[in-house]
């Protein structure tokens, strides 16, 4: 299952390397959507609530973008079928998916983070830099395990650059409350966790909840 | 099939309608705070413990539907969904009217009860597209099964996490019924959700009946034509002209 898994992710991982597809289009999205918020807002700089909430929301706009490319080679290219007919268990495939979502969206932090602490944060990002490590961790595994789920249940659709936002966006609501409440006493002047453990807490527990659910109903999808 | 036991059911339904109104109008005293508008939350509640226990039923006959792979559990389960949102409709604007007159905003955002209800409602508002946006029967009832039964887990998580978030000032029925409750509206408000729940599983056995009588005739209807087709090539043959 594991040895399935790795080949299946490294197949993800050298189309990404070489179409570029993803991830750079996720990073140019969250810069956009950057500038779009130091308009709408007319502010220089952000602290506290707004800045979390600001980076929040822009990563998980992003991670749409992740989501809906996520089966697009295989559907594109008729790549599904040969996939299904191989003899591998189907968990296989989601461990591969959700684990390549969760390296792009590694990949789209390391740089969207800190173009986040130049272009609007006020206070110093350092400052908050450990623990907020720890809560984009804890948010991208929930975000990989939630985000291959809705895009194999949203592959066979017909209206899927509708279905994949509109399920996603509600599923992650309980991720945004926790990510964003533990960043935002991070990134204000004088960093200060604050309840930090209660939202850590959630985080990790909405992690493994969808976990469990993904892994039990994958087998469902993607059948025939 | 589905309409086993459906009479008593119905009366029982439509008595107890009628002893929750004669009882909400009648029995249970105004609200010293709220006074009249209060009597809103009699069928507000109701509405909404309902609904959302639609939903978590839907998630659970949804894995009855993939365990057993039988197409009526699909049926069952998509039907109880689409009741809870309809339900779901009426709780939040009955819910906006009551926070107009008690509280004098249409929303208020620190009610995590308000806000996680929403933002359910929302999800499954998507069902529909998802659901209909599949055109393979089989195929459409396994994946709104795995829908509903993500989002019927994803219900009390999401609760948790708004009542985390959020100070905790709505009024908490569910835990609060055998609590702060004086006893004459602890009584209308428990009749009232028997209503509402009864309510609920007889428009459930209704619509399914109605679904299900409806594929049975299409499918009679085919078999029909389908010998009227072969008779008809017979007959030319056999005519005596």
């Amino acid at each position: 299952m594991i040895r399935a898994a790795a080949a299946i992710l490294r197949k993800d991982l050298t189309i990404e390397m070489r179409t570029k597809e993803s991830v750079p289009a996720m990073t140019l999205f969250s810069v956009t959507v950057y500038v779009l918020f130091h308009f709408g807002l007319d502010r220089d700089t952000l602290d506290g609530e707004l800045a979390s909430g600001v980076l929040w929301v822009t990563l998980l706009l992003a991670t749409v973008i992740g989501v809906s490319r996520l089966f697009a080679t295989e559907r594109e290219q008729g790549g599904i079928d040969a996939l299904l007919l191989a003899p591998v268990d189907r968990t296989a495939l989601f461990v591969a998916k959700a684990a390549a979502l969760f390296l792009y969206l590694v990949l789209l932090e390391v740089v969207a983070v800190p173009v986040f602490g130049l272009l609007l944060l006020g206070p110093d990002l350092l400052a908050a830099l450990p623990e907020l490590l720890v809560i984009l961790v804890l948010a991208d595994i929930g975000l990989a395990a939630v985000g291959a789920l809705v895009a194999a249940l949203a592959v066979e659709t017909r209206a899927r650059e509708l279905v994949v936002p509109l399920l996603l966006l509600p599923l992650v609501v309980p991720l945004l409350i926790g990510a964003a409440s533990a960043s935002e006493p991070l990134l204000r002047e004088g960093a200060e966790p604050e309840d930090l453990g209660r939202f850590l807490a959630l985080l990790a527990g909405y992690d493994l909840v969808f976990l469990l659910i993904a892994l039990a109903v994958f087998d469902f999808l993607l059948d025939d | 099939m589905y309409s086993k036991g459906f009479k008593p059911l119905a009366v029982a339904t439509v008595l107890s309608i009628l002893a929750a109104f004669a009882l909400v109008f009648f029995y249970a005293p105004n609200d010293a705070d709220q006074g009249f508008i209060q009597k809103i939350f009699y069928v507000h509640v109701p509405m909404a413990i309902v609904a959302l226990f639609g939903f978590v039923a839907g998630g659970i006959m949804a894995i009855k539907h993939l365990r057993t792979g039988e197409a009526s559990w699909d049926m069952r389960s998509y039907v109880a969904i689409h009741l809870s949102i309809i339900l779901g409709t009426a709780v939040l604007v009955t819910g906006a009217i009551w926070a107009k007159a008690s509280w004098g905003h249409w929303w208020v955002w620190d009610e995590p009860v308000l806000v996680s209800f929403l933002i359910v409602f929302l999800l499954y508002c998507v069902y529909y597209p998802l659901r209909y946006s599949i055109e393979d029967p089989e195929r459409q009832a396994r994946y709104s099964s795995v829908f509903a039964i993500a989002a019927g887990a994803f219900v009390p998580i999401n609760f948790t996490a708004v009542r985390l978030a959020e100070s905790v000032t709505h009024p908490r029925v569910l835990s609060q019924t055998g609590g702060s409750l004086p006893g004459d509206m602890r009584l209308t408000f428990l009749i009232s959700l028997l209503a509402m729940t009864l309510l609920f599983v007889t428009l459930w056995k209704l619509e399914l009946t109605s679904k299900h009588a409806s594929m049975q005739l299409k499918r009679l209807r085919r078999r029909l034509e389908l010998r009227a087709e072969e008779r008809g090539a017979a007959t030319p043959a056999r005519s005596p002209v």
